[in-house]
């Protein structure tokens, strides 16, 4: 009976911060609907007995993702209302396909008749990290060290596409310095004698 | 609730998610949002399927997901900031380079 309420509200909100997602005219209030879609979609999580997703949802989407989304549209001078007028026009095809989405997923599903397998007692381990970690770390291991790569692509394309050099910037060139000899430096002249200023 | 629901769950969330797409088809960060979204709402499939199977691969599914969708969303908005130094703006409309 909890568990229902609980479920069906977290739905509800889910749904209309979704519609907030996609309907708001302010790129902020975006992503907050957005932050609480995440935490809506942990609760649901929880409820299927995923508590280790539930919780990384929160920390890497809540605490990472989204704030480098506000970050972003933070640095970025976004005019408000403008390039909205036509969305009267392109609304009827929206809707469309995603009414096609919905009901050719329907189709789809109630085609199949899906079937829960009865408790091999794989997931009923109370300890869920543990027994993912476990998972994890034998049967996905190649995987495991694939997305760390993943990650460390992420990190060099993003510092790589945003690092930026002002082409005026006085600064230190260690090497050149290093390299540099006598004769680039010092210019040994004659002066002859009384034709000083 | 059944572990069924979560499918309906799901479609809507990706349906939402694509008539998002089409909405704000101008606005670059809506974009990404609304892919978090779909992806969100895959990682709502993968989780029920999960239950459902009693099988652990389909939450580690999600959590290589959330892996590449952190990654991809890091390098989308790296992408965006490139291009807002450039042309000054975000949408779409303003991105005709390649006059396509």
């Amino acid at each position: 009976m909890v568990i229902d309420l609980v479920f069906f509200t977290s739905v509800a909100i889910l749904m209309i911060s979704a519609m907030g997602v996609i309907t708001s005219n302010n790129p902020v209030h975006s992503a907050l609907f957005l932050v609480s879609c995440f935490f809506q979609s942990s609760v649901l999580w929880l409820l299927l007995e995923a508590e280790f997703l539930a919780i990384a949802l929160i920390v890497i989407y809540v605490g990472a993702v989204m704030v480098l989304f506000l970050y972003v549209v933070m640095m970025l001078d976004i005019r408000k209302n403008e390039h909205k007028q036509s969305v009267s026009s392109i609304l009827p095809i929206g809707i469309g396909i995603s009414i096609l989405f919905i009901a050719e997923l329907i189709f789809a599903l109630s085609g199949t008749n899906v079937v829960q397998t009865r408790d091999t007692g794989v997931l009923s381990n109370p300890n869920n990290t543990e027994a993912l970690g476990i998972e994890l770390y034998t049967n996905y291991l190649v995987e495991f060290e694939l997305a760390s790569i993943i990650l460390l692509l992420g990190i060099i394309a993003a510092i790589s596409l945003t690092l930026h050099r002002r082409p005026g910037l006085k600064k230190q060139d260690i090497s050149q310095q290093v390299s540099v000899s006598k004769k680039d430096r010092l210019k040994v002249v004659q002066v002859r004698s009384g034709e000083g200023a | 609730m059944s572990v069924n629901d979560y499918f309906i769950i799901s479609i809507f969330l990706f349906a939402i998610a694509v008539a998002g797409i089409f909405i704000n088809r101008k606005n670059l960060i809506l974009i990404l949002m609304c892919v978090e979204l779909i992806l969100l709402s895959v990682n709502f499939n993968f989780i029920a399927f999960s239950e459902i199977y009693q099988d652990f691969s389909g939450q580690i599914f999600v959590f290589f997901i959330l892996t590449v969708a952190a990654a991809e969303a890091a390098i989308g908005l790296a992408i965006l900031i490139t291009l807002f130094r450039h042309k000054k703006s975000i949408y779409i409309d303003d991105l005709n380079e390649l006059k396509g």
